[in-house]
């Protein structure tokens, strides 16, 4: 059997903020949730989607952090900035494509999902996984989600000409290949109507 | 990225020698508490060498081969630990380490001033005793026990 891997599958997102309290639970952050759960177009739609670190092959927080704060386990995983090292300027906050680092104003670090390192390590799930009602968030083997899933697992996202490769895995229609994000590109319901207005 | 930068500042948590706050104070007392016990043993260790202490007896002349008023010169307890033996003009007889304790150089014996001269630094020792009599060095020379068995002169130990 494959090693288990984490998949975010944002159609099946419900909203519960499940995840969101049980982060709060986890040992390495205790208290402090890292989940986002981002409401994705507000007036459009009741839709939302988690968002946890993508825990990228380069990561770009890592590459602008000044103080070589972030540092990636070797089984891939990338921690939250290291206390004595972070001098919380943020630059990790506005480097992520993902829009994973938060900065904690009140101890002045950056702390980011780290996939609950204290459970998966020793092969428990992350808290987040565990909970998720509908399984928008899983913990699990590629044999399992080609069993019950109907999407395309893919780990390729394109922004803006830059190819970045992440551990967890996105569900998204079947026979993608790959997520290109460019701002000219994204077609949002509001916009549309907006379009239809000034016709 | 950078190579150059990424050599010196890796991303990879094993590849970074991050050495935290505690693991540099365990280090530093460990490692002061090492040599301070360290020094404690040496100091004991130099100690337990004072005193008497006995090795082979080595046949040195026989007592009428060193004529009263001379010194002859002998190895004790290897045959490269120089050492000289004195017949005082009283008749006595008294033997020491031929080494200089200020920086290991051979003493010579002056029969008129009754004394071991060491050349290089001006150092002088009593021919009685081994006591400084004037110069830089630190401590008196090591006595070397003779007996006298039968008209022949032996080494039998060393007294620092």
């Amino acid at each position: 059997m494959s090693e288990r891997q984490f998949y975010i599958d944002p159609s099946r997102c419900i909203g519960c903020n499940a995840c969101v309290a049980a982060c709060a639970e986890c040992d390495t952050h205790r208290g402090v949730s890292m989940i986002h759960l981002e409401t994705i177009q507000r007036g459009d739609s009741v839709q939302t989607a988690p968002v946890i670190c993508m825990h990228c092959d380069e990561p770009a927080c890592a590459a602008v952090c000044p103080a070589d704060a972030i540092k990636r386990t070797p089984d891939g995983v990338v921690q939250s900035s290291l206390k004595p090292r972070c001098i919380g300027c943020t630059n990790c906050v506005f480097a992520c494509p993902f829009g994973v680092p938060k900065y904690d104003a009140a101890i002045d670090q950056m702390m980011k999902c780290d996939m609950c390192y204290d459970r998966t390590s020793i092969g428990k799930k992350p808290m987040c996984a565990t909970v998720c009602p509908s399984r928008a968030l899983m913990y699990g083997t590629p044999e399992e989600i080609a069993a019950q899933r109907h999407g395309t697992p893919i780990n390729e996202f394109i922004f803006g000409g830059r190819t970045i490769r992440t551990k967890v895995n996105l569900m998204v229609p079947q026979g993608t290949k790959r997520l290109e994000v460019n701002p000219g590109t994204m077609i949002r319901k509001s916009d549309l109507l907006n379009q239809a207005r000034v016709r | 990225m950078d190579k150059a930068l990424q050599d010196d500042f890796p991303i990879d948590w094993e590849q970074d020698g991050f050495v935290s706050r505690r693991e540099f104070f365990k280090f530093m007392t460990l490692a002061s508490g090492g040599l301070a016990i360290g020094s404690v043993g040496l100091a004991a260790w130099s100690s337990a060498l004072r005193g008497e202490r006995r090795f082979e007896p080595i046949r040195i002349a026989r007592l009428d081969e060193v004529p009263t008023g001379t010194a002859l010169g002998f190895g004790y307890p290897r045959p490269s630990d120089l050492c000289i033996l004195v017949h005082h003009k009283d008749g006595t007889l008294s033997a020491f380490s031929r080494r200089c304790t200020h920086l290991s150089c051979p003493v010579d014996y002056q029969a008129q001033t009754e004394r071991l001269f060491c050349p290089c630094h001006n150092g002088a020792f009593s021919s009685k005793d081994g006591s400084v009599l004037q110069g830089p060095p630190p401590a008196p020379l090591p006595r070397v026990l003779i007996e006298n068995r039968d008209g022949e002169l032996w080494a039998v130990g060393v007294v620092h």
